[in-house]
């Protein structure tokens, strides 16, 4: 199909509208047709999955292109999209989580749940839009579309602390972007002035543009802090555990497991390959803001008493695993840190799910509240403990792989120290989240209020098991996934790479830089 | 003497300033027939506003890539002129559509409203289309009296009263410096032609450094700047934009302030050309400062017609940027902003008219507590103008945002396109909040009295349209702003 992106990426939108003429008191059929659009949405992008060509071919497939604002001489913008390797597994990301999270929401949304849904229709259209995009300029339309949706989320129905936390999020992350702004026009009138035969917006064009170092560090400084603020990196992270928090669950569960990626994907996508030379000038500061990430994420989550804030943090320390992986600059760190993405969109949205079944059942995320779940809800137990083992990374489950290659590809890049730091995150990420596990679940069912728990309901376990299904796939065969996104990744690095090289000939050369092959 | 009425009528080329002859007639014959019609009744005199403004529309559009030029060089319905015009008549017919039921809620149904404002759009109209300092003098005293009026069109309200005074006192005072730099252009180039002017001082420029000429120039920008609302002579904003009327409010931030960017741009650029050095430094630093001002204390506002006037100081330090810019980009881009700040800005006020009650003490941050709630289509509508105010694409005011620092950043005034985006940033948080109100809190109230009158519905309708069409296809209209560039 030759619209397939643009069908997927606008079918939300078109369901939105028609959510929008439907009565406002039919709670059942509003949900219903929400769920059925995010799953048609899902049935749509499935094909990808299926394509062998990413296999083979490192560029971009199922391209679009349409003339959208063309004012000659002044500037031009293109609907231009198409996806690769490395958008390829992140788009389906966010089609199998919609309708996962539509579905969480069934009882918990019961205030205007038609303004909900709409919400998180326009949200999917806005992170589809986004993760496909091949124009700058409509990149920046999608990422900033994303915010108003989430605002509203947070801010109508989110906890008690909502309007902090949801005005927090719009500033932090629209500041961010607005500097990238004027980095996106200043990228363009650089390419035009240097007598490139530019087309819009187009970063495949500006891939072969060669910036002068001196002014890559200020472009890259504002495209890295706008991503740092999205991912979100250490000392930037202050938004995300009062979002999070305060979010409903299903907001909660989209934020983490696809606005959170769209910061590495910015990454990996705009700032290192247009900005090699800077990045290799900022590698030290961003490996060690990764680093610090990690642990300090890791040691607040030990902190938390609350369940939900624990998860926040303990993302803080994901994300950081990611980022540094991504830095590595070689492939085991690249795949280890894309594979990473798609894992803490998988465990942690699943964390999110879970600790949103206890705060319906019991109104609190306090840890003290609860402790010997595991006798009264025993599919509760078997499920949390699933998902604990794969946030930890316990072999064989999806989290191994991804820590295990983001770790290894950074030992054996000039970031060994890093690496090795980085190490003691696994340890303590084992510590808080099998804790809190033990804390919860284990131990005597003291608390009164426990003790007519109700076990995991038919549509709870529903929504659970696609992601139980991931977590061991990715655990056991995680080639489905590396097959497709090698080639793609393979050619970032050289294009990362290759741009340094011609630098890096005249300066020192590094002993400690691995050769790919 | 034949010869001499053939030569006149010749120079005279009506065309050139039909558009606001119509509405002058229109505005003369309606001033008539409100004195036939009994007190109280005043909607079709609206309507035959309406009218007026569709024909001058009409007109207008006729000079499209067909330039006129009338009265010996004084007036032009150039691309320039005319994209203006569109701009002023789209202001006017939002402003009246969302004022009928407005005066009689407020107790003023007077019908003289209609045709003042008749003649402040044409006023706007002969400063956009002025080619000659005198001519954009006389449009500007036009413009400027009708509005006096308007402001203190409520004249039994204290706040209106004052409004319409202070307006008046500064605004006769700010007259003053124009003319007075107008006069010390002359004296330097011996002409208040500004294409003249600009020839004058290309072939003599020794005559650039002379203190004149540069006391002209200042003299010249106060006058302008007072108009636009740039700091520091943007004193008497809030209070006015306060105790007007809010449908005179809605129209002063967008009508006005576009004709004095156009009359700034038209004089600056053919005629002060030659000082451009001059004039970018100066406004670099007061656009920097009008942004900030403005946005700095919105954040303090807790009336939302207040923290809307501070916020049109803000817009203006926007649209400065693009004067600071001085190339093609930055100029159409100030076009297109203004276009799309009318649609923005008036869709805004139209739901305050909306939303108040009779004397409208409830407009404030509390007022609205909860309103997106008990009012769904207003709440949504209210929410884009105020996201379109922010720069959130995709609406009208990121694309004119985006049109406008692209100028700044291709002509190499990055730090400037920095500070304005972190003004937009700043404003993010006085413009939230009313969605915080709106959205995030209880409400307080039923909002009962807010009645769907269908032409203020109307209003606000075309407004989102506009935003929505500059926003996601502005090609069309950028190439015609990029086309009215001299």
């Amino acid at each position: 199909m030759d619209n397939l992106l643009s069908l997927m990426t606008f079918f939300p939108l078109l369901g939105m509208l028609v959510l929008l003429f439907l009565p406002r008191e039919n709670d059942g059929l509003l949900k219903g047709l929400t769920l059925v659009v995010t799953l048609i949405t899902f049935f749509i992008s499935l094909p990808l999955a299926f394509d062998d060509v990413f296999k083979t071919s490192a560029g971009f497939h199922y391209t679009e292109f349409a003339r959208w604002i063309n004012i000659g001489d002044y500037f031009q913008m293109n609907y231009n999209v198409g996806i690769d390797g490395i958008s390829l597994w992140l788009v389906l990301l966010t089609t199998f989580i919609m309708p996962i999270a539509v579905l969480s929401t069934w009882h918990a949304v019961e205030k205007n749940v038609k303004g909900f849904m709409a919400l998180l229709l326009l949200l999917e259209t806005g992170m589809l839009g986004a993760f496909i995009s091949l124009d700058l300029f409509l990149f920046y339309i999608f990422w900033e579309l994303m915010l108003i949706p989430m605002y509203f989320l947070i801010g109508i129905w989110g906890g008690k602390n909502r309007i902090y936390a949801a005005v927090k999020f719009f500033i932090y992350t629209a500041v961010g972007s607005l500097l990238m702004l004027v980095a996106i026009i200043f990228v363009y009138y650089h390419a035009v002035q240097s007598g490139m035969d530019i087309n819009g917006f187009s970063i495949a064009e500006f891939y072969r543009l060669s910036i002068d170092p001196a002014l890559q560090k200020w472009l890259f400084l504002a495209f890295a802090f706008s991503f740092a603020i999205k991912v979100p990196m250490f000392p930037l992270h202050t938004w995300l555990p009062d979002a999070h928090t305060e979010a409903p669950t299903a907001g909660s569960v989209i934020l983490a497991a696809i606005l959170l990626k769209m910061g590495t994907y910015g990454y990996v996508r705009f700032a290192m390959p247009l900005f090699p030379d800077a990045l290799q000038l900022f590698m030290p500061y961003l490996a060690s803001l990764a680093v610090i990430g990690i642990i300090y994420g890791a040691l607040v989550a030990m902190m938390q008493d609350d369940v939900k804030k624990l998860v926040a943090y303990s993302s803080v320390s994901h994300l950081g695993f990611v980022m540094l992986g991504i830095f590595a600059l070689n492939m085991q760190g690249m795949a280890g840190g894309m594979i990473q993405m798609i894992n803490h969109g998988i465990s942690t949205g699943a964390l999110f799910l879970i600790v949103g079944f206890i705060y319906e059942r019991r109104h609190t995320r306090q840890i003290s509240e609860f402790g010997g779940l595991a006798k009264q809800m025993p599919i509760f137990a078997t499920i949390f403990m699933i998902i604990t083992f794969s946030s930890i990374g316990l072999p064989g489950t999806n989290g191994f792989v991804g820590e295990f290659l983001t770790l290894m590809g950074a030992f054996e890049s000039e970031l060994r120290w890093f690496a090795v730091l980085a190490t003691s995150g696994v340890i303590f990420a084992a510590v808080y989240m099998l804790w809190m596990f033990q804390r919860v679940m284990f131990g005597e069912l003291k608390n009164p209020a426990n003790q007519n728990l109700k076990d995991l309901s038919g549509r709870e376990i529903l929504l659970m098991l696609p992601l139980l299904v991931f977590v061991f796939w990715i655990g056991v065969y995680p080639n489905t996934f590396f097959e497709k996104m090698n080639p793609a990744l393979e050619n970032l690095l050289q294009q990362v790479k290759g741009k340094q090289q011609q630098v890096a000939m005249v300066e020192q050369v590094d002993p400690h830089r691995l050769d790919l092959k | 003497m034949e010869n001499l009425v053939q030569i006149a009528m010749q120079n005279i080329n009506l065309p050139a300033i039909m558009p606001s002859l119509v509405l002058t007639c229109f505005g003369m014959a309606l001033l008539l027939v409100n004195v036939f019609t009994p007190r109280g009744k005043t909607t079709h005199v609206a309507w035959i506003s309406m009218v007026a403004l569709v024909i001058a529309a009409v007109v207008s559009v006729n000079g499209w890539n067909n330039p006129q030029f009338g009265f010996a060089g004084h007036v032009a319905l150039d691309n320039f002129a005319t994209f203006f015009n569109i701009t002023f008549l789209i202001a006017a017919g939002l402003t009246i559509l969302m004022s009928d039921d407005y005066l009689k809620r407020e107790g003023y149904p007077v019908g003289e409203y209609y045709p003042i404002i008749l003649f402040t759009t044409a006023g706007a109209m002969w400063m956009a289309s002025g080619t000659d300092l005198m001519t954009i003098f006389l449009g500007l005293e036009v413009l400027s009296i009708s509005l006096y009026i308007l402001a203190g069109f409520f004249r039994g309200q204290t706040r209106s009263n004052e409004a319409g005074l202070k307006y008046f006192l500064l605004g006769a005072f700010s007259t003053g410096f124009l003319l007075y730099g107008i006069a010390l252009i002359y004296g330097v180039a011996g002409t208040t032609n500004v294409a003249d002017i600009g020839m004058y001082l290309t072939s003599h420029p020794a005559i650039l450094g002379n203190p004149m000429t540069i006391a002209g120039m200042l003299l010249l920008s106060t006058g302008f700047l007072f108009k636009i609302g740039a700091a520091p002579f943007h004193m008497w904003t809030p209070d006015v934009y306060q105790g007007a009327p809010t449908p005179v409010t809605a129209f002063m931030s967008a009508g006005p302030k576009a004709a004095a960017f156009a009359a700034f741009m038209r004089v600056f650029t053919l005629g002060l050309g030659g000082l451009q050095h001059e004039w970018t430094s100066l406004l670099w630093v007061l656009a920097v400062l009008t942004m900030t001002v403005g946005n700095i204390i919105a954040i303090y506002q807790t009336n939302i017609k207040r923290m809307l006037a501070y916020s049109s100081i803000s817009h203006a330090g926007y649209a400065l940027v693009g004067m600071v810019a001085a190339n093609e980009i930055g100029f159409s881009g100030i076009l297109f902003y203004m276009l799309a700040y009318t649609f923005m800005n008036l869709g805004a006020f139209a739901v305050l008219v909306l939303a108040g009650k009779k004397g409208e003490e409830n407009l404030t941050l509390e007022g609205f507590a909860g309103f997106g709630f008990k009012r769904p289509f207003l709440g949504v509508a209210m929410a884009i103008f105020l996201f379109s105010l922010m720069g959130i694409p995709p609406t009208a005011g990121f694309a004119g945002k985006f049109f406008i620092f692209a100028g700044a950043v291709k002509a190499g005034y990055i730090w400037l396109a920095v500070l304005g985006v972190l003004n937009s940033a700043v404003s993010l948080y006085y413009y939230l909040r009313v969605m915080v109100y709106m959205y995030f809190k209880e409400p307080a109230e039923d909002y009962g009295w807010v009645t769907m009158n269908v032409s203020v519905v109307v209003s606000i309708v075309v407004a989102l349209a506009g935003i929505f069409y500059l926003g996601i296809v502005p090609g069309a209209v950028m190439e015609m702003a990029k086309q009215a560039i001299f």
